[in-house]
C-alpha cells in the first residue's frame, strides 16, 4: 500500500455562508491544535489548524471568513476570493475547498457550492449539523445531491466525535485515491442575472433532495415571538445585559479572592527564602505584586467572554443587532455595530476589528472610533479596585449590591457616550447623505457547543495569560526600576519613591491633572497604563507598596484619596485613551494614523473635561 | 413580451417595505432602482438575491422593529432574514 503519512500535509479550506457552522466544524477537526494570526497586509484573522485523519494523514485546514459568495464585498471576502483561487501571495491554492452547508437550510450554500464549481478547485461539500436536520425530520438524499452536483458529499456533526467519521473517512479515502487536478477556472463576478439563475438552480436541486417534513420545526419561531417583540425583546436584551454586568462582578469573586491569596502566598514565602533588599523588592513588590494584581481579573474577563461567546453560539447576537438596529441607527450607527461594540466589553481590539463585518466605510470608521468608549475588561481591574475601596459594600432594593450597581453605571456611561459620540460625528459630517443598508440572516437558536465554548475561552485566556507574561511584566518591570532608582540617601526623611525617577516624572506631569484631582502617584501609574490599561493597577500597587504599605493595594487608597479624586479617577477611565494597542490597531484598520490621533485626541478631551466636572462637583459637594 | 408580464406582476404585488407583520406572500420581483442606498441598485439587489429573495420566494413578515415599524424580520423560503423596510421596498410580493 502506498504511504501517504510522510507526505506534506494536505491543504484544506473550509469555505461557507455566516452560521453554517464552519467554526464548530474547524474546532472538531482540528481540537485545539490551532494558531491564529493575521493574513500578510491586512487585518482578517487567519485560521490554521492541523489534523489527522484516522489512516494517518495529516492536514491542514484554514478557516476562511464566511461569505455568501466570491464577490468579496469586504477584505474578509476577500482573503477568502483570493485563497480560495489561490491568488494569495504567501498562501498556495488549497488541494481541497471543504465548501460547509447547514443541513437545516441549504439554499444559500448550494448556491455558493454552485459558484466555487466555477473556481475549477476540487470541492467536498459537508452537510453540517445533519444531527438537527434529522430530528427536525428533515430528509436529505445525500447520494443525489452528489450526482446532481457532480462532486462528493458527505453528511456531519461537528459536535459529536460519531459525527466526523464519516467525514474522516470520506477525506481518507478522497486522497488515497488522489485529488482530481483543478481545472480551468472559469469564475467571473455574477451580475444579478446570474446570481438569480443560480439561486434557482440551487431551489431546484433543494427541491429534488430534501423532504420536509409535515410539520416544521417552530422552536425557533417561539422562542422569537418572545425575544425579537418590540417591547419583551427590549426587556430581555437589556435584562440579559444587565445580568452579564451582575455576573461579572458577583461570580468571579470566590475565584478571585483564591488567586489573590496565591499571590500573597508567593509574597510571603519569596520573603522568607530571599533575604531583604533590592532582589526581594523586585521579586515582590516588581513582579509578584504586579503581574498577581492583573491575573486576578482573569476570571471577570472569561466570564464576559463567556457571556459573550454563549449568545453568539445561540444565534442571539443577531437578535441583538436587529432589536438595536433602529436605536443605534438614531445614534448613526449600523445595526451590525452591535456585535463590535458588545464584542468591546471584553476588548476594543477584537471589537475593532469586528467592524470588518460592516462593508460601508463610513459606518465602520465610525465604530471604530467609538468602540474604545465600551468598557473593555482591562477597565474591570481599575473599576474593581476603586469601587471596591471607596463605594460601601451594602445591598439596594433588597437585591442589588450597591457596587454592582455602580459597576453598571459606569458601563452605561460608556455605553452612552459611544452613542453621543457617534451621533454628534453623524451630524457634523454626514447629515445628508443616505444610510447604507442593514440586512441579515437570523439563524435558527442552536444549543451552544460546550467543547466550542471551551475552545474559544482557552484562546481568550490565552492571549490574557501572554500579556500578563510579556506586556505587562515588562511594563512591571520599568516601572518597578523607576520607582526605585536612583534610591534614597541615607538620612532620607521621606519613604524611597519620593527621591526616584517615578515622582520626577509624575511630579512633571501632576501640574496638569492637579484640577482633575490627580496627586503624582497617580500620575505615575498613567504612564504606564498606556500600555495597557490595567497597569495603572499594578502601576498603583507597585508605588504604593514600595512608598512602605503592605496592605492590600485598595486599602491604601481609601486612606490616601480623597472620594472626589477616586470618583475622578473612575470617570477618566471611562474616557481616557489609556490603550497603546487600541490606538495602533485603529490606525491599521482605519487606514491612517489620522484616524488614531483623532480618538486619541478626542478621548483625551473628554476624559479631562468630565474628570475635572466630576472632581469640582464632588468637592464643592463636600467630598474632596 | 416577458417585460409586460413582470410589469403586470408589479402593479399585482406590493412593496414588502410597505407591508405589515403576519404579510405573507410570493415575490413577483426584485428591483432596486427606486431605493436611495450608499449602494448602486444592482449591488442591492444581488445582496437581496444572495439573502434568497428571488422571484417565486415565499415571504412572511414575522416581526416588527419597536421605533417605526422598522426593521423586520422576514422568513423567506426556510431562513429568516433582518432588513430595514427601505431596502425591503425593493422586494414587490403579492
Amino acid at each position: 500500500m502506498h504511504d501517504m503519512t510522510e507526505v506534506a500535509a494536505a491543504r484544506v479550506a473550509l469555505v461557507g455562508v455566516p452560521n453554517c457552522g464552519k467554526t464548530a466544524l474547524f474546532n472538531a477537526l482540528t481540537g485545539s491544535r490551532q494558531k491564529v494570526g493575521n493574513y500578510a497586509g491586512v487585518t482578517v484573522e487567519r485560521k490554521i489548524g492541523s489534523a489527522r485523519t484516522p489512516a494517518g494523514r495529516r492536514l491542514d485546514v484554514i478557516d476562511l471568513p464566511g461569505t455568501y459568495s466570491l464577490r468579496a464585498r469586504s477584505p474578509d471576502e476577500e482573503v477568502t476570493r483570493d485563497v480560495v483561487m489561490g491568488r494569495r501571495a504567501g498562501e498556495p491554492a488549497p488541494d481541497l475547498l471543504v465548501a460547509v452547508a447547514d443541513a437545516t437550510n441549504m439554499r444559500s450554500a448550494l448556491r455558493l457550492v454552485l459558484e466555487l464549481k466555477e473556481t475549477g478547485r476540487p470541492i467536498l461539500l459537508v452537510l453540517n449539523m445533519i444531527d438537527i436536520a434529522t430530528y427536525r425530520g428533515i430528509g436529505i438524499d445525500a447520494a443525489k445531491l452528489e450526482a446532481e452536483l457532480g462532486i462528493p458529499v458527505v453528511t456531519a456533526t461537528a459536535v459529536r466525535k460519531a459525527g466526523m467519521e464519516a467525514l474522516f473517512a470520506r477525506l481518507d479515502r478522497l486522497l488515497a485515491e488522489g485529488l482530481p487536478e483543478p481545472a480551468a477556472n472559469r469564475w467571473q463576478e455574477p451580475s444579478a442575472g446570474d446570481l438569480r439563475a443560480a439561486q434557482r438552480a440551487a431551489d431546484r436541486l433543494v427541491a429534488a433532495i430534501v423532504r420536509h417534513p409535515p410539520r416544521p420545526d417552530t422552536a425557533t419561531a417561539r422562542i422569537d415571538s418572545v425575544l425579537l417583540h418590540p417591547v419583551a425583546g427590549l426587556i430581555c436584551l437589556l435584562t440579559l445585559l444587565f445580568i452579564m454586568f451582575q455576573a461579572v462582578f458577583t461570580w468571579a469573586q470566590p475565584l478571585m479572592g483564591l488567586i489573590s491569596a496565591g499571590f500573597d502566598f508567593a509574597g510571603v514565602l519569596v520573603k522568607e527564602v530571599v533575604p531583604s533588599g533590592l532582589v526581594q523588592s523586585f521579586l515582590v513588590d516588581g513582579i509578584i505584586a504586579g503581574v498577581g494584581s492583573v491575573i486576578v481579573f482573569l476570571p471577570q474577563i472569561l466570564i464576559l467572554f463567556l457571556f459573550i461567546l454563549l449568545l453568539e453560539d445561540l444565534g442571539y447576537m443577531a437578535r441583538a443587532a436587529f432589536l438595536m438596529d433602529k436605536i443605534m441607527g438614531g445614534a448613526g450607527l449600523h445595526g451590525r455595530a452591535f456585535i463590535p461594540l458588545l464584542s468591546s466589553f471584553a476588548c476594543a481590539i477584537p471589537g475593532i476589528m469586528a467592524a470588518r463585518v460592516i462593508d460601508n466605510r463610513r459606518d465602520r470608521l465610525t465604530t471604530m472610533l467609538v468602540a474604545p468608549l465600551m468598557t473593555c475588561s482591562a477597565r474591570i481591574p481599575v473599576y474593581t479596585l476603586i469601587i471596591g475601596a471607596f463605594i460601601p459594600a451594602r445591598t439596594v432594593w433588597g437585591v442589588f449590591s450597591l457596587q454592582g450597581l455602580v459597576m453598571f453605571a459606569l458601563y452605561a456611561a460608556g455605553i452612552v457616550s459611544a452613542l453621543a459620540v457617534s451621533a454628534a460625528a453623524k451630524f457634523l459630517f454626514w447629515r445628508k447623505a443616505p444610510t447604507p443598508p442593514f440586512m441579515m440572516d437570523l439563524p435558527d437558536y442552536k444549543m451552544p457547543r460546550l467543547k466550542s465554548i471551551a475552545i474559544g475561552l482557552w484562546t481568550r485566556a490565552r492571549i490574557f495569560l501572554k500579556r500578563a507574561g510579556t506586556t505587562i511584566f515588562s511594563m512591571m518591570v520599568v516601572i518597578w526600576v523607576l520607582a526605585t532608582f536612583p534610591m534614597a540617601p541615607a538620612n532620607a526623611t521621606e519613604p524611597g519613591i519620593a527621591y526616584s525617577f517615578a515622582a520626577m516624572i509624575g511630579k512633571f506631569i501632576h501640574p496638569l491633572l492637579a484640577p482633575i484631582g490627580f496627586n503624582w502617584q497617580m500620575s505615575v501609574a498613567l504612564v504606564p497604563g498606556m500600555a495597557a490599561r490595567e497597569v495603572a493597577v499594578a502601576a498603583l500597587g507597585t508605588v504604593y507598596a514600595i512608598q512602605g504599605g503592605e496592605a492590600q493595594v485598595g486599602h491604601i487608597l481609601a486612606s490616601q484619596w480623597s472620594l472626589a479624586t477616586a470618583l475622578s479617577f473612575l470617570v477618566w477611565y471611562i474616557f481616557a485613551p489609556q490603550c497603546a494597542s487600541t490606538l495602533a490597531v485603529i490606525k491599521r484598520e482605519a487606514g491612517g494614523a489620522k484616524w488614531m490621533w483623532l480618538t486619541f485626541g478626542y478621548m483625551l478631551a473628554l476624559a479631562y473635561v468630565a474628570s475635572f466636572a466630576t472632581y469640582q462637583i464632588a468637592c464643592l459637594l463636600g467630598a474632596g | 413580451m416577458k417585460d409586460t408580464v413582470l410589469a403586470a406582476e408589479v402593479i399585482d404585488g406590493m412593496p414588502l417595505g410597505q407591508a405589515r407583520r403576519g404579510f405573507a406572500g410570493r415575490i413577483s420581483r426584485i428591483v432596486a432602482d427606486h431605493v436611495p442606498s450608499t449602494l448602486p441598485a444592482h449591488e442591492v439587489e444581488r445582496r437581496l438575491i444572495e439573502l434568497g429573495f428571488v422571484e417565486g420566494a415565499e415571504v412572511h413578515i414575522l416581526h416588527e422593529g419597536l421605533f417605526g415599524r422598522d426593521p423586520i424580520a422576514v422568513r423567506v423560503n426556510g431562513a429568516t432574514v433582518a432588513l430595514r423596510r427601505r431596502e425591503a421596498m425593493a422586494i414587490f410580493a403579492g
